[in-house]
């Protein structure tokens, strides 16, 4: 026998936050100890990979050769896939992604829509690596991109490169990032430093998340080329202490990285001198604008400061510092290895390349997306995310988050990129897609982003700490009924005065998922007001849960759902609601059918 | 000293590439191996086993090693069916693990049918 055994099969089994929270790690231990009773395990291999972005369909494992795409497997199941297809080569249909609109099972993950329809540069290796391995990195043309730098490039050359490419910031700000680098080379106080931002702090989002557990490399080598662009020997990687998964494969890449030499001292026999350093944050939303962020690594409380300075001049200990976000890194491999000019070929005039968006909410396919800019809402949502569960209507997707805003249905035909989107009243923010349904309410909503910003508001500046609150609790009159005309003008000028006055990105940004759903939801605002209800019945204090006799056809989903007793019904008539037990959770008009519960 | 120089780094890519062959899309041959019931009685897991430490000895990664089920012909088990890239599949019936060695040399390597233990030329068409 030789040494490396040929393993004739790989099951990609994914460990991303997502699919181990829903029990891929317990399935892998069944898969394992199936195969070794069937003695395959020097046969099949299993690998575990990053988040391969489907989270909605988890635990996933795809099978090779081929590109088998099993979704929703439980440990029970692995007798039949090792049996069944490892041993025997047939498939596991009841395993197999289910087509919602055709009913039709879809065997290979190229062809279900969700996957063909994206285009990666970031995520061009979820699912195919293991997580924790540089050679797999490195086989995907991994340390490619930083070699060609090293070895043929100039640090001038890189930055015009980067140029060419047209790539913005994609944390959000959208700030070209080759015009970034060259305005941080420029000073020639030393040491410089360079920082990836991994503070992904909006509800709903996790695009940075599944980067740095899945292709932490692609990080790592992203930060050694812009530590050559700019002239920096040290980066440091602030991620939020809520990604312990993150930070322990973050931590083994580096160490992977360092035993190969390619951090460290003459890197790849170049003279060039790169090492990176982790630094946990404690979770604080504000500490991910970059001045607080660097204060915080610095050991400081994390506030942010008056810019100018700007910290390409005067960042990270009053050096000049260069940050960028996590997805912006992971596109430099492939920009480096695959010229500006192909970058700068993919998505609009004004947004290059492609974005990274999580897609959460009211969803069918919630998980992690990757599609060229330009892509419109539309395609997203229903071609990608495959629409809205039950039959319901789209009503808006609230895109940026608590710093974005909605963007209504009627209006999503939409491209998204950073322009257009900022046309409509939202922004591209890091990536996160909340979509919405008929059964949300647009002030609840806009309630609940603002609650979010007076909780994270670091209280520097007055506009953001009081002016928010003041919103923040007019929002909750107008929810609890005790709502007044004049009340929407006044968190119109409110909220335009924090936007124009606050201190930093996040108070600048606070008011828009007011503003915005003002401005495309000013009737349901309305309703709350004049008539004291609730359109799509949300709000408790200003609804009454009634059932309509003509509607009910009396099967009693609505009794056996019903967890404080309120509903009465007998078989064979139709039920009513005891208004003192009724505790306005609505479970009873998810349970019904008919849409008799109103 | 450097720990590894960009010679290094193209020569892990290669070694790394040949282990994650499995998973790419492109294969000069690929051999299935039929296992159904019948063919795992007759001998397949044996056959596999030839096939799989011939593969890792020879540090071959254009070549895929696959299994599907029963193929109909229980009597003629084991049977495998070897494609080369631009020609019919051939069927092999009856194997054993001689014979299976033959076939992989002659016509997997060196691209000969070996006609004495070939069934078939193609492969029987779908019902659409």
């Amino acid at each position: 026998m030789c040494a490396s055994p040929y393993y004739r099969m790989q099951l990609m089994m994914c460990a991303g936050t997502g699919c181990i929270a829903s029990g891929s790690l317990d399935v892998k231990a069944a898969l394992e100890k199936e195969l070794e009773k069937r003695n395959l395990q020097d046969e099949v291999q299993i690998i575990m990979t990053g988040c391969n972005g489907f989270c909605a369909m988890g635990p996933l494992v795809v099978v090779y050769p081929d590109g088998i795409f099993y979704n929703q497997v439980k440990p029970e199941h692995a007798p039949l896939i090792v049996e069944e297809h490892v041993l025997k080569g047939r498939l596991v249909e009841k395993l197999l992604f289910k087509e919602e609109a055709t009913k039709s099972r879809v065997p290979l993950m190229k062809d279900i829509d969700f996957f063909g329809l994206q285009r990666l540069i970031v995520l061009r290796n979820r699912g195919l690596i293991d997580a924790e391995s540089i050679d797999e990195y490195i086989a995907r043309d991994g340390y490619a991109g930083l070699a060609k730098c090293l070895n043929e490039m100039t640090p001038e050359q890189v930055i015009e490169e980067v140029k060419k490419s047209g790539l913005r910031g994609r944390g959000g700000g959208g700030f070209p990032t080759g015009l970034k680098w060259e305005e941080c080379r420029r000073y020639d106080s030393f040491p410089k430093y360079t920082i990836c931002n991994g503070d992904e702090g909006d509800p709903g989002a996790f695009m940075d998340r599944s980067v740095m557990e899945g292709d932490p490399h692609s990080v790592l080598e992203g930060m050694a080329i812009s530590g050559y662009a700019i002239g920096a020997e040290q980066g440091y990687i602030y991620v939020r202490a809520e990604y312990p998964l993150a930070i322990q494969r973050l931590e083994k890449a580096i160490a992977d990285a360092r035993d190969y030499g390619l951090l460290g001292k003459n890197i790849l026999d170049s003279g060039f001198n790169f090492d990176i350093g982790i630094a946990p944050g404690a979770g604080a939303f504000v500490c991910g604008e970059s001045t607080a962020l660097m204060y915080s690594i610095e050991g400081k409380r994390g506030m942010p400061r008056i810019k100018p300075p700007r910290s390409a001049e005067a960042g990270l200990w009053n050096q000049p510092t260069n940050l960028n976000n996590v997805e912006t890194f992971a596109n430099l491999n492939p920009i480096m290895l695959n010229g500006g000019d192909w970058f700068a070929s993919i998505g609009t005039e004004g947004s290059k390349g492609t974005k990274v968006f999580a897609l959460t909410g009211a969803i069918n396919n919630v998980g992690l997306v990757e599609v060229p800019m330009g892509t419109s809402l539309k395609t997203l949502i229903f071609d990608i995310g495959g629409g809205i569960p039950k039959k319901r209507k789209f009503k808006a997707a609230q895109i940026g988050g608590p710093s974005g805003g909605c963007i209504p249905n009627g209006m999503e035909e939409v491209e998204i990129d950073y322009e257009s989107l900022q046309g409509v009243g939202a922004m591209m923010g890091s990536g996160g897609v909340v979509v919405m349904d008929d059964m949300t309410c647009m002030v609840d909503t806009a309630k609940f982003f603002t609650n979010f910003s007076v909780d994270e508001s670091c209280g520097k500046c007055t506009p953001c700490r009081e002016g928010l609150k003041t919103m923040f609790d007019k929002l909750t009159d107008i929810c609890e009924g005790r709502g007044q005309e004049g009340d929407v003008e006044f968190l119109i000028e409110l909220g335009n005065h924090v936007n124009d006055t606050s201190h930093c990105g996040l108070g600048k940004s606070a008011a828009n998922p007011v503003l915005s759903t003002i401005r495309y939801f000013r009737n349901e605002y309305d309703a709350h007001i004049r008539d004291k209800h609730c359109p799509a019945l949300v709000c408790p204090d200003l609804i009454d849960f009634v059932v309509l006799e003509d509607k009910c056809k009396m099967c009693g989903a609505c009794f056996k759902g019903c967890p404080s007793n309120a509903i009465v019904w007998e078989k064979k008539k139709v039920a009513w609601i005891d208004r003192e037990k009724c505790t306005k959770c609505r479970t009873c008009i998810q349970n019904c059918k008919f849409a008799a519960i109103r | 000293m450097p720990k590894i120089s960009i010679e290094d780094l193209k020569k892990i890519k290669e070694q790394q590439l040949n282990k994650m062959s499995v998973r790419a899309g492109h294969h000069r041959a690929k051999i299935t191996v039929h296992m159904g019931t019948c063919g795992i009685a007759a001998g397949a897991r044996d056959i596999m086993t030839l096939f799989r430490d011939k593969i890792a000895e020879k540090d071959i990664s254009d070549i895929i090693l696959t299994n599907s089920g029963c193929a109909g012909l229980c009597a003629k088990e084991p049977m495998i069916t070897v494609e080369l890239e631009g020609s019919a599949p051939v069927k092999y019936v009856t194997l054993d693990k001689a014979k299976a060695e033959r076939v992989f040399d002659e016509h997997v390597m060196g691209g000969k049918v070996v006609e004495d233990y070939a069934l078939a030329i193609g492969s029987e068409t779908m019902a659409t």
